[in-house]
């Protein structure tokens, strides 16, 4: 694990920006050339639906990941979380130009529909987090209250699997097993009784030892949360 | 083009039709017991085996047995109807069917006095349709329509697409037609007719009963809880294809609106 981690260390964060738009892009030549099939505008709505889903999944993935099996992405983490919200708003911008088209009906839906008014609420609640996801932000606000306001990830999170299972007919799996990984991995963030106090003071002490560092970090590496909050001065 | 169906629809309206082409109407299709994925029938229908295939006609009839599709077909007088077919999804399609008249069928089999609806189901073979290996629906598809409406002349069964065996995605060998209700009504691959004097569980009513109702008439003025039905969008516009308005009845209105009249058709979707 040391290895991968210390290969991964080289990895330029462009890169996972790169490779993270490109789909996007990718989905519209598609659509325009008949790559999504007969109906285009459904087959491009739902893939960018589900890449949001899945780097979102991914986000969330990074600090379970870290500690259950010593891999390292926190580097990449914001890079997730930012391509997380492009492509909730490619999705929401398909659904509202290409889709629904037509704007008085979009106001209908959104307060109509629940599956809409909820995904419309993961949006909305991914904003800020989208807003703040640079270093200035990060200074202005401090650690503690930017990370505070990026726990908003997690009821979005949970939203936009609800919306997924919501929106699809009948009995679906897919849709259960993105809710079900969400809940996952959010599950794995609750304190155990008889764990908690240990991580809770390897958390106290990790503080004490690097402000800003993730709350989340049972190895204690100062290095690692530097690069994952990028704020060092 | 239209046959036996200019005279019902009036204004030459049939004429005007611009069917979909046939890729697009083999290459998305909901057809769950194949899979839930709009490509998943085209993708996975060919394990479903159509030759031999019999329809058991039951229930309240003269004449109740297996009917074999050969056999059904030597009786049978086959022609073009060319039907919009509106899903309840909000996406639309002009389907040039082949096929005869559900009344003929019916006929066959001798509809005795005190039948009111008829029941419908699809073959459900777990080891054809891998769809079926998960609890999607309450498996076999289920549809039903009152008796007048099986009756009515616009109702048929299919057995073709452009003059083609339909494919088996589309609901081989013969699939039931109803052109003014949601798609979800015209039930694929169907193996029994039973006429009953109630009405018959349907599978989508079953699964969500406020969502899917009985009667599922295609109607612009009554929204499905989860999406408006003002509106359509026909398959095959592209990326920027245009909304368009969803008509009464899916544009039947002149020939099927007497079959409702007095209906509340908000309470009765």
């Amino acid at each position: 694990m040391q290895q991968i981690n210390s290969a991964l260390r080289h990895v330029p964060i462009w890169l996972v920006y790169l490779l993270g738009v490109l789909p996007a892009p990718a989905l519209l030549y598609a659509g325009v050339t008949g790559g999504l099939g007969v109906e285009p505008i459904e087959a491009l709505e739902q893939r960018l639906g589900e890449l949001a889903l899945q780097f979102l999944i991914a986000g969330l993935a990074v600090t379970p990941l870290r500690r259950f099996t010593g891999l390292n992405l926190m580097r990449f983490r914001r890079a997730i979380g930012v391509l997380t919200f492009y492509y909730v708003c490619c999705h929401l911008l398909v659904w509202l130009l290409l889709d629904v088209q037509i704007p008085a009906q979009v106001w209908a839906d959104i307060l109509k529909r629940p599956y809409i008014t909820i995904g419309m609420a993961a949006f909305v609640l991914l904003l800020p987090l989208a807003l703040t996801s640079n270093n200035l932000a990060v200074r202005r606000l401090g650690p503690l209250r930017w990370r505070r306001l990026h726990r908003l990830v997690y009821p979005a999170a949970v939203l936009g699997g609800v919306h997924f299972v919501m929106l699809s007919k009948g009995f679906q799996i897919e849709p259960r097993l993105y809710l079900a990984a969400i809940v996952v991995l959010l599950a794995l963030r609750l304190r155990l009784p008889g764990r908690g106090a240990t991580r809770g003071a390897e958390s106290r002490q990790a503080r004490g030892r690097s402000r800003g560092e993730s709350v989340h970090n049972p190895v204690g590496k100062a290095s690692d949360a530097e690069s994952a909050w990028s704020m060092r001065p | 083009a239209g046959l036996g169906l200019a005279g019902l629809a009036g204004q030459g309206r049939a004429e005007t039709l611009e069917p979909n082409s046939f890729e697009e109407i083999t290459n998305y299709n909901n057809f769950y017991e194949f899979g839930t994925g709009k490509e998943d029938p085209a993708q996975n229908a060919h394990r479903l085996t159509t030759e031999p295939w019999s329809v058991k006609i039951d229930g309240m009839v003269d004449r109740p047995g297996d009917y074999d599709f050969e056999t059904i077909m030597s009786e049978m007088t086959v022609e073009e109807r060319i039907y919009r077919l509106r899903c309840v999804e909000a996406w639309s399609m002009v389907v040039p069917w082949n096929g005869f008249e559900l009344a003929d069928l019916l006929a066959l089999a001798g509809v005795q006095d005190g039948a009111k609806y008829v029941a419908f189901q699809t073959a459900y073979r777990p080891e054809e349709m891998p769809g079926t290996r998960f609890p999607v629906l309450d498996w076999p598809y289920r549809e039903g329509l009152r008796l007048d409406e099986a009756l009515h002349p616009l109702t048929i069964m299919a057995t073709g697409i452009y003059g083609k065996p339909i494919p088996n995605q589309n609901g081989a060998p013969l699939r039931l037609v109803v052109p003014w209700k949601y798609g979800f009504k015209s039930i694929k691959s169907v193996v029994c007719i039973t006429l009953t004097d109630s009405q018959p569980p349907t599978a989508w009513n079953m699964a969500i009963p406020n969502e899917y109702g009985f009667y599922s008439n295609v109607n612009p003025n009554v929204d499905h809880p989860r999406w408006s039905q003002a509106t359509e969008r026909r398959i095959g516009g592209g990326l920027f294809a245009k909304r368009q308005p969803t008509l009464m009845f899916n544009g039947y209105e002149e020939e099927v609106a007497g079959l409702y009249e007095g209906m509340d058709l908000t309470r009765n979707f």
